[in-house]
């Protein structure tokens, strides 16, 4: 007779069951052999080799470095590019803007890695490929995270309350100020979600950067690969999953995106 | 009026820059060329190649399989899971939805990886069961994501309504709270599907060896260098483009009339 | 809580309601309380019945625990203690959808994605009823079969037809108004034939126009119907015009049940006086054979308390007389006039006391005028009396002067984190400089922590003492101050003498003072 008051509370009990054994576990894994590293005799022994060994390596430091150059800079062009463009969709009064915009993120919904194939055979086209590898991966990031600096943007742009800047103009604001003053502080929700869908996939895509430098770039998710692939070092593949963890919490916190709230989240507004 | 031209000019030249790749594959897939670049006269040839390729056709099936499969599971699991967190005490609640977020903000490979450990040390590494719970993992969270909202917006007091009338538990469940969570329902699945499709580093660290799916056939084609020695790839690229956009742009032009319809 | 037992209904409210004659208890509730997993108590030891057919309201402020109590009534919320009983019948842990009991929530709680047929239908095609059935030997046999979409279709019609909705089967839920929404919700739940039909506010989101005819209407419904109807509002005059029996409640306690004619008439205490209509209340003593004393002067009553209880005085603004300034029993000047429409409300003071007025004569302000008030007009209610409260200010020697004397106090406790500066300004925590001189204040000083003294100077006040009863352990003593007649009631266990004239001595850390707030004019 009781069971009636619990049956909906109960129904979250697999999924709790299956995030524990399928999310948080495997992430007390990595912490695990992160720190953990394999003895003469075969055994595991508790050890900060890995830590150490990351930060005296200059091989793994300037990857570190590089990915995240890239990664910076491929946001910093998809919020050059992504920001006017959603700009003008969202304010642009067009009846059927909804529809203009589900044209430029279409890509969201196209297999990433079909689509940089074909990107690759465009670059080859135009003679990038096997010349300009850097240019070639920035070029690719930006291709494949565009829409994920689109759609926060226009979704914030377009919600924007248009009586924050007839107000802003009727105190005497000049086109520009009601842009720097209104508009864009207004907009930063968006802005940050865009740049933490773009910063942290560009830093570990490594299929973008494979396949558009012929594999001549290794950037930090590529380099966790090869550790579990290659290597199999998975005690340092481990510890360098730990550092691209803190990154991603920092530039989380630096962001303020916790605070976002998660409607926003890739894809989450897809379908 | 500079503002206008200048706003037409942005537009196209994205439009330009995202369709561009897509276009030249769909316009080099009627050809027989083995490279891109040399037109040699229109020729249906990479589709019959593509649709006499047992392999492609297999990985064709694997890969919408899982997905479909990957994606129900998912959306069973996590509507059940949303329904649940939403009636939960807070205390429950919050941190499920807070273990929730992790797979969506984490890096994809870092995920994979977790998921490798686990499973290695269970001897289940690189099984079915490894690659259809590592698809799981990044569906389900999206799941709860869709259909936390259509709760959030039903009227707390029309279970009880079904409690009241006479409904038990479980069919007021099912004739009242999951019809009217039913497009969140519905986009959860639609997202499963789609995030399972695009899927590559997930399932390259979970499948079975000899299993492949269209996202790591094509990229071991390219590390192989096989990529422009199956041109049959291009045709198989260019119907999945086509048969995505066409998709895309009626499930949405349709979902938007029915909405300003309902207005 | 001796109000608990149910006022006699006067003959003439029975007579309109034959159903009501049936003096069956069809819901009991015997010792309920409702706790929440926060521990706030939304209802509190409620014993209570209802009897089958009548209209019954919870009437109370939000928050008092009649949404909960009705909500534990329909099965949504357990009790944590306490039962419930259906015709006799232990219901405490019995689920909604197993009750005879249907709930018309207050935003009608309509499933969108049903047209308003299938919102009616819902709990008939749920429904199963015993179906008698005569077998091949010819013996009886009964089978719980479901309605047949003939008689479903029957039912949903009739029930359209009582709510004045025919022929809406076909539409969407969306496209009905408010108020047609609320009637679809009605037809929902009465279509089962409930033995009770619950009402969760469901006139509150209508207009004041559709709520009055929605309120005739239910009305009316009831009297068809003849089902027992439990209604919720927090609105008194929604409460008043429709019940047969309004239950009063205040933080989760039941205040008064009664008709509306004795819940009005004759309110079980100053709640629920202040909450049913306008009033004006008065703190009073009774000085005699049914004579109370307020406003400095003694009236003759109909209500029978011990001889210096405390009370509270209920009087009703329409029956308050205005007289010429010498007639009256009481003086005062008007201070306010204003129209209402049928009536003036006229403000008087008299004395220190605001007295409102209602008549249909006008008085103009500045006017001195008299106020008479017959016996039937006093309603006198029993006083809780648990601490002394006196109205009062603070001195230049930051002292507090009350009841009629002044007494050394703690003034910082007016503002935390306050202290006193040698000049005797206060410094707020914020380190402003306040000047407390003449600040009103009320005060409250508990009944142990007076003390009197044979030695009349050595109090703060002096007066005489003017009762003494005995408690079984102690003594409670009046002391009664000669200028304003102020009262200190105290308890000791020393017995002292009728008339003694005594000073009254009070430790200043048990003098608690509140700034005053300014009361509105109700």
């Amino acid at each position: 007779m009781m069971k009636f008051r619990f049956s909906r509370k109960q129904l979250c009990i697999p999924y709790a069951l299956f995030l524990i054994l399928f999310v948080v576990i495997p992430m007390l894994m990595i912490l695990f052999y992160a720190f953990t590293g394999e003895t003469a005799d075969g055994g595991i022994s508790f050890t900060l080799a890995n830590f150490a060994d990351f930060f005296t390596s200059a091989a793994k430091l300037s990857t570190l470095l590089m990915s995240f150059t890239i990664a910076i800079i491929s946001t910093a062009i998809c919020l050059l590019i992504a920001y006017p463009l959603a700009y003008v969709l969202a304010r642009s009064g067009w009846k059927k803007r909804s529809v203009l915009l589900m044209i430029f993120i279409m890509p969201m919904w196209i297999n990433f890695v079909l689509r940089i194939t074909a990107l690759r055979e465009l670059l080859d086209l135009i003679g990038l490929l096997g010349t300009e590898n850097y240019l070639n991966t920035i070029i690719g990031m930006v291709y494949d995270f565009l829409p994920f600096m689109i759609l926060p943007l226009y979704t914030t742009l377009e919600k924007l309350d248009t009586s924050y800047l007839e107000a802003a103009s009727d105190l005497g604001a000049n086109k520009l100020t009601v842009f720097t003053r209104v508009t864009f502080p207004l907009s930063m929700p968006g802005v940050i979600s865009g740049i933490t869908m773009v910063f942290m996939p560009s830093m570990t895509n490594y299929v973008v950067s494979d396949t558009l430098s012929n594999f001549n770039i290794t950037i930090l998710g590529k380099l966790i690969d090869q550790y579990f692939t290659t290597y199999d070092n998975w005690h340092m593949g481990s510890m360098i999953s730990i550092i691209l963890l803190v990154i991603i919490f920092l530039t989380l916190l630096a962001t303020g995106g916790f605070k976002e709230d998660k409607d926003n989240a890739r894809g989450a507004n897809l379908w | 009026m500079v503002k206008k031209i200048l706003s037409v000019a942005l537009c196209a030249a994205v439009l330009i820059f995202i369709y561009a790749p897509i276009l030249l594959l769909v316009v080099y897939s009627f050809t027989d060329a083995t490279v891109i670049g040399r037109w040699e006269g229109f020729s249906f040839g990479l589709y019959a190649q593509l649709f006499r390729s047992e392999e492609i056709m297999r990985i064709l099936l694997n890969t919408v399989v899982l997905a479909l499969a990957a994606a129900a599971l998912s959306t069973v699991l996590g509507t059940a899971g949303a329904i649940g967190i939403f009636y939960s005490k807070k205390k429950v609640g919050a941190p499920l939805k807070g273990i929730s977020q992790i797979p969506i903000i984490n890096a994809e490979i870092v995920t994979a990886i977790s998921l490798a450990l686990l499973f290695s040390f269970v001897a289940l590494y690189r099984t079915y069961f490894s690659l259809i719970i590592g698809h799981m993992v990044l569906c389900t969270p999206f799941v709860v994501l869709s259909v936390m909202p259509k709760l959030k917006q039903m009227d707390p007091n029309v279970y009880e309504a079904a409690l009241d009338l006479g409904a038990g538990p479980t069919k007021a469940l099912f004739k009242v709270v999951i019809p009217q969570t039913f497009s969140g329902i519905l986009s959860g699945f639609m997202l499963s599907v789609t995030l399972s499709l695009d899927d590559y580093i997930v399932t390259a660290f979970t499948k079975p060896r000899t299993f492949d799916t269209i996202s790591t056939y094509v990229y071991n084609a390219v590390k192989n260098g096989t990529n422009s020695s199956t041109p049959a790839l291009r045709a198989l690229s260019a119907l999945i483009f086509v048969v995505m956009i066409a998709a895309v742009l009626v499930v949405n032009l349709s979902a938007r009339k029915k909405k300003e319809a309902s207005r | 809580m001796a109000e608990l037992k149910k006022a006699k209904k006067p003959p003439e409210a029975a007579g309109a309601l034959p159903t009501v004659k049936k003096d069956e208890k069809i819901i009991e509730m015997v010792g309920v309380s409702k706790v929440f997993d926060d521990e706030t108590v939304a209802v509190d030891n409620i014993d209570l019945y209802v009897r089958k057919g009548e209209f019954i309201t919870f009437l109370g402020p939000s928050g008092c625990g009649k949404t909960t109590t009705l909500r534990m009534i329909a099965g949504f919320d357990i009790p944590t203690s306490g039962k419930i009983l259906l015709g006799g019948r232990d219901i405490t842990d019995l689920p909604p959808n197993k009750r005879p009991i249907n709930t018309v929530f207050q935003r009608y709680a309509l499933f969108p994605h049903y047209n308003i047929y299938d919102n009616i239908a819902f709990g008939l095609k749920l429904k199963k009823i015993p179906v008698t059935y005569v077998n091949d030997k010819g013996e009886q046999y009964t089978k719980m079969q479901k309605l047949t979409r003939r008689e479903i279709d029957e039912k949903v019609k009739n029930a359209l037809a009582v709510v004045d909705l025919e022929g809406f089967e076909k539409r969407s839920v969306s496209t009905l108004s408010g108020g047609q929404q609320q009637r679809v919700a009605i037809a929902r739940a009465i279509v089962n034939e409930p033995e009770i039909l619950l009402l969760d506010e469901p006139l509150g989101a209508l207009d004041l126009k559709m709520r009055k005819e929605m309120q005739i209407e239910l009305k009316e419904m009831h009297r068809k119907l003849g089902i027992t109807f439990i209604y919720v509002t927090h609105d008194q005059e929604e409460a008043l015009t429709m019940s047969d029996t309004v239950v009063v409640m205040k933080d989760g306690q039941i205040q008064q049940i009664g008709t509306p004619t004795s819940i009005y008439n004759e309110p079980a205490n100053a709640f629920v006086a202040d909450f049913i209509g306008d009033s004006n209340l008065f703190n009073g003593t009774m000085v005699g054979d049914r004579t109370v004393r307020f406003c400095n002067r003694n009236f003759k009553c109909l209500d029978d308390f011990e001889i210096n209880e405390k009370v509270d005085v209920v009087v009703r603004p329409e029956d308050i007389r205005m007289k010429e300034a010498e007639d009256g029993m009481l003086k005062g000047e008007v201070v306010s006039v204003v129209f209402k429409g049928v009536h003036y409300e006229i403000t008087v003071m008299v004395g220190k006391t605001e007295v409102v007025v209602q008549s249909t004569e006008c008085r103009t302000v500045g006017e001195t005028i008299g106020l008479d008030i017959l016996p039937d007009g006093i309603h006198i209610m029993k006083k809780e009396f648990t601490v002394n409260k006196y109205d009062g200010y603070i001195t230049k020697r930051n002292t507090a002067a009350f009841g009629d004397g002044e007494f050394a106090c703690d003034v910082t406790q007016l503002y935390p984190g306050s202290h006193l500066d040698e000049e005797g300004y206060l410094i707020t925590a914020e380190g402003e400089q306040i000047d407390l001189t003449d600040t009103d204040v009320t005060v409250e000083v508990g009944l142990q922590n007076i003390e009197i003294t044979d030695n009349a100077e050595e109090g703060g006040a002096q007066g005489h003492i003017v009762s003494i009863i005995y408690k079984g352990d102690h003594y409670q003593v009046i002391v009664r101050t000669e200028e304003n007649e102020e009262d200190f009631v105290l308890d000791t266990e020393y017995l002292w003498n009728e008339n003694d004239y005594v000073g009254v001595k009070i430790a200043p850390e048990h003098i608690r003072l509140a700034l005053k707030q300014e009361t509105k004019q109700k």
